[in-house]
């Protein structure tokens, strides 16, 4: 039986509010999936270039900064914990509280892109960007150019990613805020916690396979 | 369809932990264990992911469907790393 409160909230295709959120859970996993393929590919290339030119790869990795790719570590893996807990709000039926979660996840990934940016810039200012301007003082110049390549490829399709969750998160906090869900529907929130939690796993193997390399020679 | 609701100190105690794996994992860069510091850091960011698809994700609650869905991606993924690094190993060097 429906209940009045979510009975506006299911789609007529729909049986029940229950099988409206199972369904929506399972489309959000299966496009997870997809998305884990694609970074799958990546990481699967990154190994095999890794594990031949390793030398090249750790003096690339070593012209990263540390400090900032743990600071936004930190911060992504804050914004993880605000997320939760806004599905928990959102769980419990506190739309204020959860609007005011989603605000606080998205602030967090503009600062994690801002910091991201700077790093950008700065590469572009040291020549580390692939292309015609690329300029690196070794003989293994052109192997460290791939590391970069990989680098820039990987942190920018990940980059993406996070602008794309933080549009949704700024829609979501807005229709949280004008009560759009309640305890009976809240499965958005949940599925685009999903998201946003599988943009931070990414990061989570990003930071240490592209800033940690080499740093104990 | 009960939602099981997570208490907020668990979410805390998480976050914290994924905070000291971060610390653990830049330390361990530094310590020189040869071919192992690859493998630790993976093991460490592996423990990371975990923490977050379990307690943030609340993976092992999905019904039927999206644990298949989950299951044959997980398998996929591990076809490609795998065979792709024995190939990696396996190759002889002319």
């Amino acid at each position: 039986m429906r209940s009045d409160a979510t009975a506006d909230n299911v789609a007529h295709h729909f049986v029940d509010a229950a099988q409206q959120r199972d369904a929506a859970t399972l489309g959000m996993w299966v496009f997870l999936v997809s998305e884990l393929m694609f970074f799958g590919g990546l990481f699967t290339g990154y190994a095999y270039y890794r594990s031949t030119y390793d030398a090249a790869f750790a003096e690339a990795s070593a012209r990263l900064d540390i400090l900032l790719g743990g600071l936004n570590t930190a911060v992504l893996l804050g914004s993880s914990l605000t997320m939760a807990l806004a599905v928990r709000s959102a769980q419990l039926g506190e739309s204020r509280n959860t609007a005011r979660m989603l605000l606080a996840t998205s602030v967090l990934g503009i600062v994690f892109l801002s910091v991201k940016a700077f790093e950008y810039a700065h590469k572009f200012h040291e020549h580390l960007v692939p292309g015609g301007t690329f300029r690196f003082n070794s003989p293994r110049a052109d192997q460290v150019e791939l590391f970069y390549s990989f680098y820039f490829v990987m942190t920018g399709f990940h980059a993406l990613r996070l602008v794309i969750g933080f549009v949704i998160l700024l829609l979501f906090a807005a229709r949280a805020a004008r009560g759009h869900f309640s305890k009976g529907y809240y499965a958005p929130v949940e599925t685009a916690g999903l998201y946003w939690h599988f943009v931070d796993i990414i990061w989570i193997f990003l930071f240490p396979l592209l800033y940690l390399l080499g740093r104990h020679a | 369809m009960t939602a099981h609701v997570t208490s907020v100190k668990t979410y805390l105690v998480v976050f914290g932990a994924l905070l000291l794996l971060t610390l653990a994992t830049i330390g361990v860069a530094y310590v020189d264990l040869g071919a192992f510091n690859t493998p630790a850091a993976i093991v460490i960011a592996a423990a990371k992911s975990t923490l977050v698809l379990v307690f943030f994700m609340h993976l092992g609650r999905e019904d039927r469907a999206t644990a298949i869905s989950l299951g044959a991606g997980a398998f996929l993924l591990t076809t490609l790393i795998v065979l792709t690094i024995a190939d990696i190993i396996a190759r002889i060097t002319v």
